[in-house]
Order: structure tokens, then C-alpha cells, then sequence
């Protein structure tokens, strides 16, 4: 039986992601039981391996990176109530806007700016796909859920056939990729001998940025305050054209960032499969991570471990990649659930007395 | 041991003495962690009997009837159905054994209609015959509500309507109404009471929670007093003064605030033909009206006649067409955001307090916040603001869901008091507070009147506007009459205004 708390319970609130992920672990238990794998090794592959070396390591952090920066910026999105669920289109259009710069570069220029007007490119692309949806509510009452979304299949297409077609590479045998994208674009490695790269820092800055625009402006307070109750910010004089407008930008913008990172980075050109996947993964990651950004950052870590131990039990155990969704998808599935606990108590015993 | 003694009392003294008891209530008790907020408790409801259950804010007269109710369960004590110990788990489980409620705050669906909305506590019957019903009941009580209009629409009164009805569709045996007559012109609760009174001859029980003394007076014959959490008077409040019930409620006695005649200068806010397309709500055609230096303006009208409108309009959460529509101190504000109105010197405190004035899941430090970042935010303001209204409330920084509907009012009018404004708005400032926190609030305002600032108070409650205002227009239909001097008009020839009779026409019969 449940029962509503005087006020939310805060305990609860760091609680119930350590809650979500032990019921996953046990639900992944029992999947594997019944697929006939066993158990322990399975969840050892799963949660331990990713942990195992430090090749492991650095690629945990590599994986991080895009989760980090759309989640945090899906977190504040998330925390005024406007549901922005086209990341991976945001994504895509970052990644296109920085190819574009990357590989329309003049040669000869100096190389030093390349790379940062690439990202800045990423960011402006992302932000364009996210304005999108931000105009159609603001003026006609669009649905950003269902707008966001379906940009995100008009994103794919636009690089299908970019890739495919104009900025096809000549070179390729009619494979769809780019050519490579040139050295000045690339990011530099932060640990040499692995693959992490420097995206690992505009990562936590981003984190740290947004992390104090929610907590310590005035942007940030009428942010709170829309998601909480948005009549009583618009009475607080919080514009909600204004707010949904500002973080549909932020996180459009982080995730057009993330895809730009990504393609200059582990990609380091432009195909039809850019891992746009991430953008939906980063909903978990958002919530996981409390609507905080700096909360994102630690799920995005947890949900690179569903990515690594994927692919390591992929390899090791000869498990279809996709077990690796259906980790994630229970994980937010518990979260959900586990939520309740924030705003409700459960009663196991009932009233006594009464009879 | 009180409670007991009680009960032996009722058994004894009660005019339905000789009827077997619809519901028995013996040493009920139910506690929040420290606070015992219903403390042995104990009551007996016969069939036709009105029954008032009188008590300050917080006295624990809502916890008691939920648990009636089925919302929430006592910790010790038995209920007794027909003389049956009976455990009422859920709100569907009372509704089943005849128990309705009209709650003091409707716990409806926004997005549904009347219909729709009757329809999920009714799933055993069709959407048609509800709207045939809602009908039926509307004309049969004068309570008159188009089933398809949606709730977002309604305003709280016409809400009110909503559930008096959800409960008389169902036949009920038991009543319960909380502060039902609070949005409700005279002639409106006159017409309650009536409805009351045919029920309860045809042997329903009811069981009345207010803290309008003159109500309880005209309607019940039996009223249980409760004061923190316990029993502390059953009396035939006929037999007693609203004086005298006011004091046993408080336990001290009640001085009755009444505006002195103050200093009135030159007009501080001025509205000049505003007007507002319906835009879902009620259309506001061309007001005009001014509020003066130390003046407090009242404005009348019963539920749903353009109130939320006009104090959308006055806050800029509605934009006028016109700049000029809306002038503070001669300056234009008709198109300014809330903001901007704010630095202009305007302060507002909206009907809703959780969720438009203030926000339940913030702290009080952040609610604060939410009316005087526009100005700047004075570090202290909400502690400041919580020791001179008296704002109760546990811990150094609770959140705003956690306070009593009376303690977050405070606070919220002590917030744009704090503001110190020239021209303050407020929407129904003591809808649904306890006598001590109106009679804080009424002071409070009085004295920021006298202070300089020119305040409209929109308010359906006629006995407020006669206690604290300086002069009252009433709003019907999106359309202002002439303001006049409250001393010179009666309650009745406001409520003829508020039931929409034209003035020429009155002054005519006149």
C-alpha cells in the first residue's frame, strides 16, 4: 500500500538509483538463468569486465562521453518538463555540421582552429535541431515529444544522403562514407596508448557549467520552477516560451557537441551509423542521474558499463549486442518504479486497531 | 477520558436521540510521527442529523473526516457502519457503504470534462445519462453546470459545483461537506442550505466542516469543536453566539478587524477599458476602474464571472492590447510581463496558493524567491516574512506543500507585503483559512493600505469585502459595475448585482 509523504524524502532520492540498479542485476540474473547461460559469469562479464584493465577503463570513459554531455544536457531540458526525446537527431545534425567544416576546409589553412570550429559547428547544428520543435510549441502548441522524435528519422536520412551522395568519399568503391576527416580536426589523444581523448574534459566542463546555471542563476531558477509548477512560474515571471525555447537550445546544442566530439574523434568520418543511438541511451542516463547534471555524469559511466559488458559478453559469451539494451531499457524501467518511493512510503503492515 | 465522556453525552443529550446511529466514531486516533493530529476522538452521526464539525485550521477536523473517508486510516479507536465495526479502506469502499464527499480541494483530472470527470468515480454508468443526470440535478438544486465544458475551465466555485453534484449523483447516506459555502454567493448558499436540508429530511446524514459560524448556525443543529486534534465542545449551536462557538474554537476571544477610514489620496492604479478575448475563459469587455492611495477596492461576484481573467490581466500573465489599459502611478504597464509590472511596484498573490502563488515541492527560501528576484532577493526575506506573519511551520526551511493551507497564505501575503508595494492584488486571500490566519491577513492588509499602497481585493466572500474594503464593484459576466462605498450598500443588493441584475435596473426600482 502506498501512502504520499509530507515532502519528497531525499534519502530516497540518491537511494532509488542504487535500488533501480541492484533489480536489474537480479532481473539479469534470472535472464540469464532461464537462457541457460550461466548466471555469475554472465553478470561477471557484464559488470566487472568493463572494469577489468585499463584499456577497459579508457573505453568506458570513451563511451562516457557522448552519454555525459547530451544526458546532462537532457537533464535540464527534463527538469523545466519539456521532453526532448530527438537527441539522436541533434546528435546526427552535429555530427553533419562538423563533417561539413572538417571536410570543407580549405587546405593549407591553419590547422590549430580547425578542431574547435568543428565543435562549435556541432554545437550550432544541434542547436538548430532543437530549435525546430522549440518554435512549433511555442507558437503553434506542437507536441515536443512527437516533433523532436520524428526529426530525429529526418536527421538520419539528411546523413544517409550526405553520405551516400555529395560528400560521398570518391575513393570509398561506393561504400557510403566520407573521406577521412583531416589531422587538424581530430581530437587529441589524452592518454596515449588508448583512445580517450580530450572530449572527456568538455564533458565534465559542460557538466560543471550547466550544473551552475541550474543551481546558481536566475535561468536556472525559472527553470525549476516551470517544471515544478509551470503556472506559478509564468506568475513568477518566467516566461515558458523563453524557458522552453533556452534549454531546447542547451540541450540540442550538447548533443549536436556530443556528435560533433564523436565523429572527430573515435569516427573520424561520416557514415550512415554514427552510434546515434546514444541520444535515446541518454534519457536513462538523465534520469539516472537525478535530472542533475552532474549526477549525468555518473550514469553515464554506469551506462557505459551496459555498453562495454555488451559487447564483451557479445564476444565472450556469444550473446546477441542487443542484451545490452535490454539492460538498459530495465534499468530505466526500475528507476521509474523506484521513483515512487521519493514521493510515496510503502505501507506493508495496515492500520491497526480498527477492528 | 474527555472523548469518552463525550460520547455518553451525545448518546444522551442528541435530538436524534432514539435513532439507531448511522455512524459511530469511539476514540479514534491518528497521529503524523509526533503530532497526534485527531487525539481520541469520538462521535456518533444519525440519519437526518446536521451535524457541524467546527475548528480552527489544523485542529485536525480534516484528518478526522478522511478517515471517515476512506483516505487515511486511524492508528487506534473503531468506526461503526449500522452498528457493524467496519474498516473503510479507500475512498471507492465509503462511496460504496453511501458516504460522499465534497472536498475543501478537488482532487479532479484538468484535461477531462464534467462528464468525463463524474465518469471515472461512476464507471458502472454511461457518459450520457451522467450529462442527462448533471442536468437533471443542476436545475432540480440550482446548481447549474454544462456537463462538456472541461475542468481546466472551471473556476474553483463552479468546481465546487462539480463535486457537490459528483456526491448527490450517488445517493449518499452520509455527506460530508468541507467548507462548501466559501465561494458561494448568499443567495447561492441560501440555495445550499435548501438542498441540504431536502436531503437531509429524507434521511441523509451530514456532516458540515466550516469555520463560517453564521453557516453552522443557520444550517445544524449539533456541532462537535475540535481544537488541536481533540474534542473540546459538543453544543446545539443555536443555543450559543458566534462569539461564543469563535472562542471556544480558538480558545481565546476574537477581535473582529473592521477598516477604519483612512487617508484616501490620488489614484495609484488605473484601468482604463481593459479588455481580454475569452481565450478558454470568461471574455473581459472594456473595465475600467481605480484604485486609490490607502484605498482597499473590493471586487464581488460569484465563481467564474472573469476573477482569474481580471487578475491575469492586472499580473501580466495575460497581455492587454493596449499599453495604456493599465497604469500604475500614471506610468503604462498594460503590456509588461509580471516582472516588469513587479519593478513597476505592483505585487500580486493569485486564489491558487499551491501551484500558482507558490510551489509545493520548493522550499519556502525558494518561494520566496519566486515574486522578488524581479527586485532583488533580501537574504533572510522568507524567515523574516515567517516570524512577522507568524507562519507555523516545522524545520528551519520546509517545503511549502508541508504548511497548512492558513500558514502558506500567510506566508504568501506576507511575501508581497515584504515587496512593499504600491499596488498589491490579491485573488480570494482567505479562501479556506482558519479565523486566526484571515483575521493576520486582514490586519496586514489594512495597514499596508494605510501605509500608501492602493490594494483590489478579488474576493467572492461578501463578509471579507464588508470587514476590510473601501469600496466594492461587483464583476459579472466580464463586465465591472460603478464602484461604490461599502458602507452604503447592503450584502443583498450586492448578491442582486453578483446574480447579474442590472444596476440602471436596480437603481430604477429604486
Amino acid at each position: 500500500m502506498l501512502e504520499r509523504r509530507v515532502a519528497p524524502s531525499p534519502l530516497m532520492a540518491v537511494l532509488s538509483p542504487v535500488i533501480a540498479v541492484a533489480l536489474t542485476i537480479l532481473a539479469g540474473f534470472a535472464l540469464f538463468a532461464a537462457l541457460g547461460k550461466d548466471p555469475v559469469k554472465a553478470m561477471e562479464i557484464y559488470f566487472l569486465s568493463p572494469f577489468a584493465d585499463a584499456y577497459n577503463r579508457s573505453e568506458l570513459l570513451v563511451k562516457a562521453i557522448p552519454l555525459a554531455l547530451i544526458g546532462s544536457g537532457l537533464a535540464i531540458c527534463f527538469r523545466a518538463g519539456v521532453f526532448n526525446i530527438g537527441a539522436p537527431g541533434q546528435y546526427t545534425l552535429g555530427a553533419i555540421f562538423a563533417g561539413g567544416v572538417a571536410l570543407h576546409a580549405p587546405e593549407g589553412a591553419p590547422m590549430i582552429w580547425l578542431l574547435p570550429l568543428c565543435l562549435g559547428a556541432g554545437f550550432v547544428g544541434g542547436m538548430l535541431w532543437g530549435w525546430i520543435p522549440a518554435i512549433l510549441r511555442v507558437s503553434t502548441g506542437a507536441n515536443v515529444i512527437l516533433v523532436s522524435l520524428m526529426l530525429t528519422y529526418v536527421a538520419q536520412l539528411l546523413l544517409d544522403w550526405l553520405v551516400r551522395g555529395a560528400w560521398a568519399d570518391p575513393l570509398a568503391f561506393g561504400f557510403p562514407k566520407t573521406a577521412t576527416f583531416p589531422d587538424g580536426a581530430l581530437m587529441p589523444i589524452l592518454l596515449p596508448g588508448t583512445r580517450l581523448h580530450w572530449g572527456v574534459v568538455v564533458a565534465v566542463v559542460a557538466a560543471l557549467l550547466l550544473a551552475w546555471m541550474l543551481a546558481r542563476t536566475r535561468r536556472g531558477f525559472g527553470i525549476r520552477a516551470m517544471g515544478l509548477a509551470p503556472k506559478a512560474a509564468s506568475f513568477a515571471g518566467f516566461s515558458e516560451a523563453g524557458t522552453i525555447t533556452y534549454v531546447m537550445l542547451v540541450s540540442g546544442g550538447l548533443a549536436g557537441l556530443a556528435g560533433a566530439v564523436e565523429v572527430t574523434s573515435t569516427l573520424q568520418q561520416l557514415q550512415p551509423d554514427i552510434a546515434a543511438g546514444y541520444g535515446f541511451a541518454a534519457i536513462i542516463v538523465a534520469f539516472l542521474g537525478r535530472l542533475n547534471p552532474l549526477g549525468a555524469l555518473v550514469a553515464a559511466l554506469a551506462l557505459a558499463v551496459t555498453y562495454i559488458g555488451g559487447e564483451n559478453a557479445q564476444i565472450l559469451l556469444k550473446l546477441p549486442k542487443n542484451a545490452a539494451f535490454v539492460f538498459q531499457g530495465m534499468l530505466l524501467f526500475f528507476l521509474l518504479a523506484c521513483d515512487t518511493l521519493i514521493h510515496y512510503r510503502l505501507r506493508l503492515r495496515r492500520a491497526t486497531g480498527a477492528t | 477520558m474527555p472523548g469518552a465522556a463525550i460520547a455518553t453525552t451525545i448518546d444522551d443529550t442528541a435530538p436524534f436521540a432514539g435513532v439507531e446511529p448511522l455512524l459511530t466514531l469511539h476514540r479514534v486516533t491518528k497521529a503524523f510521527g509526533p503530532v497526534r493530529a485527531v487525539d481520541d476522538v469520538s462521535l456518533v452521526l444519525r440519519p437526518g442529523e446536521k451535524h457541524a464539525l467546527l475548528g480552527e485550521n489544523g485542529a485536525g477536523k480534516s484528518t478526522l473526516v478522511k478517515m471517515i473517508y476512506g483516505v487515511l486510516q486511524p492508528d487506534s479507536g473503531a468506526i461503526r457502519l449500522d452498528g457493524r465495526p467496519m474498516r473503510i479502506d479507500s475512498p471507492s469502499m465509503a462511496r460504496l457503504q453511501g458516504i460522499g464527499m465534497v472536498f475543501q480541494h478537488f482532487s479532479t483530472f484538468e484535461a477531462l470534462s464534467v462528464a468525463e470527470n463524474l465518469a471515472v468515480v461512476l464507471p458502472d454508468r454511461s457518459l450520457r445519462a451522467i450529462r442527462r443526470d448533471v442536468r437533471r440535478i443542476g436545475e432540480e438544486y440550482g446548481l447549474g453546470i454544462e456537463p462538456d465544458r472541461r475542468l481546466a475551465d472551471l473556476s474553483a466555485g463552479e468546481r465546487q459545483r462539480v463535486e457537490i453534484i459528483r456526491c448527490l449523483l450517488q445517493d449518499p447516506r452520509l455527506l460530508i461537506m468541507d467548507e462548501p459555502t466559501s465561494v458561494l454567493t448568499p443567495q447561492e448558499a441560501s440555495a445550499l442550505f435548501i438542498v441540504l436540508d431536502r436531503l437531509a429530511a429524507g434521511g441523509c446524514a451530514i456532516l458540515y466542516i466550516s469555520h463560517r459560524l453564521d453557516d453552522v448556525r443557520a444550517l445544524c443543529s449539533t456541532a462537535t469543536v475540535m481544537r488541536r486534534g481533540k474534542v473540546v465542545a459538543t453544543c446545539n449551536p443555536r443555543e450559543e453566539t458566534a462569539a461564543s462557538l469563535a472562542e471556544m474554537m480558538i480558545g481565546a476571544t476574537v477581535q473582529r478587524p473592521r477598516k477604519q477610514a483612512t487617508y484616501v489620496g490620488e489614484p495609484r492604479l488605473e484601468v482604463a477599458d481593459l479588455r481580454l478575448s475569452s481565450g478558454g475563459g470568461v471574455p473581459l469587455n472594456g473595465l475600467s476602474f481605480a484604485a486609490r492611495r490607502g484605498e482597499i477596492l473590493g471586487i464581488a461576484g460569484v465563481a467564474g464571472e472573469g476573477q482569474s481573467e481580471l487578475f491575469a490581466a492586472l499580473s501580466g500573465e495575460r497581455l492587454a492590447a493596449r499599453h495604456t489599459a493599465i497604469r500604475i502611478d500614471g506610468r503604462p504597464v498594460g503590456t509588461l510581463s509580471p516582472t516588469r509590472r513587479r519593478r513597476a511596484g505592483m505585487a500580486f498573490a493569485p486564489e491558487r496558493r499551491v501551484g500558482h502563488s507558490a510551489i509545493g515541492d520548493m522550499r519556502l527560501s525558494e518561494n520566496f524567491r519566486l515574486t522578488h528576484h524581479a527586485t532583488g532577493v533580501r537574504r533572510g526575506g522568507a524567515q523574516a516574512v515567517r516570524d512577522s506573519f507568524d507562519v507555523r511551520a516545522e524545520g528551519r526551511d520546509p517545503f511549502a506543500a508541508a504548511l497548512s493551507g492558513g500558514n502558506l497564505q500567510k506566508f504568501v501575503i506576507g511575501r508581497e507585503i515584504a515587496r512593499d508595494p504600491a499596488v498589491l492584488i490579491v485573488e480570494q486571500p482567505t479562501w479556506g483559512v482558519d479565523a486566526g490566519a484571515a483575521a493576520t491577513i486582514h490586519a496586514a492588509l489594512m495597514e499596508l493600505a494605510a501605509s500608501g499602497a492602493a490594494i483590489v481585493v478579488i474576493s467572492q466572500d461578501l463578509d471579507e469585502i464588508f470587514a476590510i474594503c473601501d469600496r466594492v464593484a461587483v464583476l459579472h459576466r466580464g463586465t465591472l459595475s460603478d464602484p461604490r462605498e461599502t458602507g452604503t450598500v447592503t450584502a443583498e443588493g450586492l448578491g442582486l448585482l453578483m446574480g447579474g441584475v442590472d444596476m440602471a435596473a436596480l437603481v430604477e426600482a429604486r
